[in-house]
C-alpha cells in the first residue's frame, strides 16, 4: 500500500462530503442545510399578474378630478368633463380662458395636450404610461412583500419575475384556510377613503342612477354588510389611505374587533377643518368601494384618529389592519399561475422518491459488484462518495431539492457508475491483451478519459440547457443531475484511479485477474 | 462475469438493413401516432387546473362527479382516479384568475359532505404562462440539440454530428410516440425526460464514435463496416452496462416513485430503451451511408501530420537560423 495524491484528494472528498451533509441528513441545528423544495415540504406558489391599465385608469381619473377643481377654483367654463380608459378632455367655453387651461395641464407631470378647436385632450405619453405600469408593480411587491412579512410565515418569498410577473412563494402552509387567508391579504386592494355624504340628495338614492349621481359630483356607494343599502358620496375623497400612519385592532364597547387608525400631521388637519364645518352630516368611511360605516359628525375631531367597524373576526380584522399599514395597491393584482401542495402530499413524495433512491441504490450497487467483484466494490465505493458530495455541496449553496431534483439523484446513481464501467471495461481489454496490471490500469484510464469528458459534457449541455430554461422544480433536477455529473469526474475518475494505484502492487502480486476485475482468469 | 465473448467481433452492420427498416418503421408510426392522436398537453403547457383530492377512504366518484357537475364551472371536468382508489384528481381546461378565490376553494366547498376528504394540490396554470413555458420549452430542446451538436462536430467530424442529430431524431420520436400512445400528460417533467434523454442518447452515440475514431485511426485496413463492428463490440458490454444501471433505478422510479414522478420515468423508461439500441444500430450504420471514407480520413490525418512536421522544421530551421 502506498498513499498517492488523488487518494490523498479523494479522501479531502469524502471528508468533506460526510461533514457538510451531516446536518442536512441528520436535521442538526447548526450548519447550512438543503431546503426542501415546495413540492416536498408544502407550500404554495404563485406567479401574480398586475393589471397595470387600471393603474393608468386611476391617475387619469384623477386628473380629471383635479382639471374640476381647478376650473371651480379659477372660475373658468367648462363643459363635457369626460374620461376614458386613456384621455381626459373637456371644452373651454371662453377662449380667453384657453392660456391659463394650457398653462395649468402642462404641469401635470407625463401628460401630452391636444387642442382641437376649443375641446382640450389631455393624456399621457408613452414613457409616462410605462412608468405608471412599472410603478404599479414595484409598488405591488413592496406591498405584498409588507403584507406578507406581518402575516407571520416564515421567509416568505417575493421577487420580480421576468419583467411584469410577481413570484410569491410561501412555505409552510398548513392548512387550506391558512392560504386562502394569505392569498386575500395578498389580493386585497385596502384602498380607504374618508368621504363626505352628500345630505342633501341621499334620501333619493335608491331612485338615481350612475349617471344622475355623476351630474352631482357625486357617487353611490353599497354598504359592507348589506349590499341593498345604498349611500350618495361625494365623489372626491375627504382624504384616503395615504395619509394613515397606523392601523391596529381594538375592540368598541360591545368587545367586538374594530380597526383604529391614525392620521398623519396634514390628515390630521384635513380631517380636523372638514369635521369642524360638517357637524350634524355624515362621514362614511369606504374601504375598497364598500361603505364600512357613515356614522354622524357630532364636534370637530382633532388629532386625527378614527375607527372602522365591521362585521369580522378578530382575524379578518388583524389581516384588514396589516392590509392598512402596509397601503394600498395601485392595481389590482390577478392569478397566472398557481400551484399548492398540501404537506402530506409532500411527505409522500420525499418517501416514494427516498424508495426508489435505495431501491435503484441497492440494484446497481450488487450489480456492480456481481459483474466486476473487487473493481466493483472499488466502483461503489466512488458512487457512494458521490453521494455524500453532492448533498454536501447542494447545503453548501443552501440549493432547493424537489421532486424532479430527487429523480436526478436517482438518475445519477444510475450515470455516475458509467465512467467507471468505461474504464474497467477498457482495463479488461489490456489484461486479455496480456498487458501487466500495471500497464492495464494506467492505460484503461488514459484510452477511457476523451470518451468519459466527451460523454459528460453532452449530458451537462442538457442540463444546463434545462437550468437556464427550466421553472420552479424542474430547476431542482437540473441542478442534481449537474451537481451529479462534476462530482462523479472526481470520484469515479480521480478517486478510483487513486484506490487502484495504491493496491496495484497487490494486484500485480496476485494475478488473480478474476478476484479483481471479474474476468476469467 | 462477462456478458458478451471477448474474441468474438459480433457482425452490427450486416444486420443494419434489418434494423433500418424497423427503425424507419418505428419512426414513421410515431409520427403518425403523434399527426393523429397527438401529444396529450398538460396544464403545464396547455393551461387549465388540477385539483388532487384523496379521502380516508375509497373516494366516492360518482358522488363527486354528481356535485361537480351541478357547477357550470366543472361542465367539462375530468374526474379520474390517482395512483390510488382514495385519490382523485379533477382535471380542467379552464383557469380562474382570482387571487382570493379559486377553484380549489370552489371544489372544498362543492365536496363538502362527500366523506372526510383533504385537497393535496392545487394547480393553476393561466394561458398566458402555458404559451411561455410551451415556448421555453421548444427553445430550450432546440437549444439543447445545438449546443450538443457544435460540441459533437467540434469534437468529432460533421458526418458524425450528422449522424447523431438523425439518432437524436429517432429517438426523441419514438418516446414522444409512446407518450402520445399512451396518453401520457405532456409537463414539463416530460419536457426534462426528454432533456436528460438527449443527453443520454448521446452519450451512448459518442462512446461508441469514440472508438470507431480510435480504431479508424488505429486500423491500416479501408473497410469501415469492419471497424464499425469491432468498436461497436468492443464498447457492448459498456454500452448494455450502463444501460442496465440506468434502466434500474428509473425502473424502481418508475414502479415505487409516486403517480406524480410517473410520466418522467415512463419517458426515460423508453427513451432508455431506444437510445440504447440507436446508438448500436441507428448512428453508426449511418456513418456507413453518408460514405465516411477511411482511406480518405488517414490521408487527412497523413496531410495534417505532414503539415505539422513541416512546420515543426521550419521552425527549427528558423530558429537555428536567428540564432
Amino acid at each position: 500500500m502506498k498513499l498517492n495524491y488523488r487518494i490523498v484528494i479523494f479522501a479531502l472528498a469524502i471528508v468533506f462530503g460526510i461533514v457538510f451533509s451531516v446536518p442536512s441528513l441528520l436535521q442538526t441545528e447548526n450548519g447550512k442545510k438543503i431546503t426542501l423544495g415546495l413540492d416536498l415540504q408544502g407550500g404554495l406558489h404563485m406567479l401574480l399578474g398586475v393589471k397595470t391599465e387600471e393603474a393608468i385608469k386611476s391617475r387619469i381619473k384623477s386628473i380629471a378630478a383635479s382639471v374640476k377643481h381647478f376650473a371651480d377654483r379659477e372660475d373658468i367654463l367648462i363643459e363635457n368633463l369626460t374620461f376614458d380608459d386613456e384621455s381626459v378632455s373637456f371644452e373651454v367655453l371662453d377662449s380667453d380662458d384657453m392660456p391659463s387651461v394650457e398653462e395649468f395641464a402642462k404641469k401635470i407631470e407625463g401628460a401630452t395636450i391636444s387642442k382641437n378647436g376649443n375641446v382640450v385632450t389631455i393624456s399621457f405619453t408613452p414613457e409616462e404610461k410605462k412608468k405608471i405600469e412599472q410603478h404599479a408593480i414595484e409598488q405591488a411587491i413592496e406591498t405584498i412583500r409588507n403584507r406578507l412579512d406581518q402575516f407571520g410565515l416564515s421567509e416568505p418569498i417575493v421577487a420580480k419575475q421576468g419583467k411584469e410577473k410577481i413570484l410569491v412563494e410561501l412555505a409552510g402552509i398548513k392548512t387550506p384556510q391558512e392560504e386562502q387567508r394569505a392569498r386575500e391579504l395578498i389580493s386585497r386592494a385596502a384602498k380607504l377613503e374618508l368621504m363626505a355624504v352628500d345630505e342633501d340628495r341621499n334620501a333619493r338614492v335608491y331612485n338615481m342612477s350612475d349617471a344622475d349621481a355623476a351630474e352631482y359630483g357625486d357617487i353611490i356607494l353599497p354598504d359592507a354588510k348589506n349590499s341593498q343599502i345604498k349611500y350618495l358620496v361625494k365623489e372626491i375623497p375627504i382624504l384616503d389611505g395615504s395619509m394613515l400612519t397606523n392601523a391596529n385592532v381594538g375592540f368598541d364597547q360591545n368587545n367586538r374587533p374594530v380597526i383604529n387608525f391614525k392620521l398623519n400631521a396634514e390628515g390630521a388637519d384635513i380631517f380636523g377643518d372638514f369635521t369642524g364645518k360638517n357637524v350634524g352630516k355624515r362621514l362614511a368611511i369606504v374601504l375598497d368601494g364598500k361603505v364600512f360605516s357613515a356614522p354622524n359628525i357630532n364636534e370637530r375631531i382633532g388629532g386625527g384618529a378614527g375607527q372602522i367597524s365591521g362585521n369580522y373576526t378578530v382575524l379578518e380584522a388583524k389581516d384588514l389592519a396589516i392590509a392598512l399599514r402596509s397601503g394600498a395597491l395601485l392595481a389590482p393584482i390577478y392569478m397566472m399561475e398557481k400551484r399548492s401542495v398540501g404537506p402530506s402530499l409532500g411527505a409522500d413524495s420525499i418517501k416514494a422518491s427516498l424508495v426508489a433512491l435505495i431501491g435503484g441504490f441497492v440494484l446497481v450497487i450488487i450489480f456492480m459488484v456481481v459483474y466486476y467483484r473487487m473493481a466493483g466494490v472499488i466502483a461503489n465505493i466512488a458512487l457512494i462518495a458521490n453521494l455524500f458530495i453532492l448533498l454536501a455541496v447542494m447545503s453548501l449553496f443552501g440549493a432547493t431539492l424537489t421532486l424532479p431534483g430527487m429523480a436526478g439523484i436517482v438518475l445519477t446513481v444510475g450515470m455516475a457508475v458509467d465512467a467507471n464501467v468505461i474504464i474497467n471495461e477498457r482495463i479488461r481489454e489490456l489484461l486479455r491483451e496480456g498487458k501487466s496490471a500495471k500497464k492495464a490500469i494506467e492505460e484503461g484510464y488514459s484510452n477511457a478519459m476523451s470518451a468519459i469528458l466527451d460523454a459528460n459534457i453532452t449530458t451537462l449541455i442538457a442540463a444546463v440547457v434545462l437550468y437556464v430554461y427550466g421553472t420552479g422544480a424542474i430547476k431542482g433536477f437540473a441542478i442534481t443531475m449537474s451537481i451529479g455529473i462534476l462530482a462523479s469526474m472526481l470520484t469515479a475518475i480521480l478517486g478510483t484511479h487513486g484506490i487502484y494505484q495504491m493496491l496495484e502492487d497487490r494486484i500485480a502480486k496476485s494475478r488473480n485477474y478474476r478476484y479483481w476485475f471479474g474476468i476469467k482468469g | 462475469m462477462e456478458f458478451f465473448k471477448y474474441n468474438k467481433t459480433y457482425n452490427f452492420m450486416g444486420k443494419s438493413k434489418i434494423a433500418m427498416i424497423l427503425s424507419i418503421v418505428l419512426v414513421l408510426a410515431s409520427w403518425a401516432i403523434l399527426a393523429t392522436k397527438g401529444l396529450n398537453y398538460g396544464i403545464d403547457f396547455a393551461g387549465g387546473t388540477i385539483v388532487q383530492v384523496k379521502y380516508d377512504k375509497k373516494a366516492p366518484i360518482d358522488a363527486m362527479r354528481e356535485r361537480l357537475k351541478a357547477d357550470k364551472l366543472f361542465e367539462n371536468a375530468s374526474i379520474t382516479e390517482f395512483g390510488s382508489p382514495d385519490e382523485v384528481v379533477i382535471r380542467m381546461k379552464t383557469s380562474s384568475a382570482n387571487v382570493t378565490k379559486d377553484i380549489g376553494d370552489v371544489v372544498r366547498e362543492a365536496l363538502k359532505g362527500t366523506g372526510n376528504f383533504e385537497i393535496r394540490r392545487v394547480d393553476i396554470v393561466g394561458p398566458k404562462v402555458g404559451n411561455e413555458l410551451k415556448e421555453k420549452g421548444l427553445m430550450s430542446l432546440f437549444l439543447a440539440i445545438a449546443g450538443i451538436l457544435i460540441y459533437v462536430a467540434f469534437r468529432f467530424e460533421w458526418r458524425f454530428a450528422v449522424a447523431s442529430i438523425v439518432a437524436l431524431v429517432h429517438d426523441v420520436s419514438i418516446s414522444m410516440g409512446a407518450v402520445a400512445l399512451f396518453s401520457v400528460d405532456v409537463n414539463l417533467d416530460v419536457l426534462a425526460a426528454i432533456l436528460t434523454l438527449l443527453g443520454y442518447s448521446l452519450n451512448d452515440t459518442i462512446i461508441v464514435f469514440d472508438r470507431i475514431r480510435e480504431g479508424v485511426t488505429k486500423s491500416k485496413g479501408a473497410d469501415l463496416a469492419a471497424i464499425i463492428n469491432e468498436s461497436i463490440t468492443r464498447t457492448l458490454a459498456r454500452t448494455t452496462l450502463t444501460s442496465l444501471t440506468t434502466f434500474f433505478v428509473v425502473f424502481t422510479l418508475f414502479m415505487f416513485g409516486g403517480e406524480i414522478i410517473h410520466a418522467f420515468a415512463f419517458t426515460l423508461l423508453v427513451g432508455i430503451i431506444v437510445g440504447t439500441y440507436s446508438s448500436i444500430f441507428v448512428a453508426s450504420p449511418i456513418l456507413l451511408l453518408f460514405g465516411f471514407d477511411v482511406k480518405k480520413y488517414h490521408a487527412k490525418l497523413a496531410e495534417k501530420a505532414k503539415r505539422e512536421a513541416e512546420k515543426e522544421r521550419m521552425r527549427a530551421q528558423f530558429e537555428s537560423g536567428v540564432m
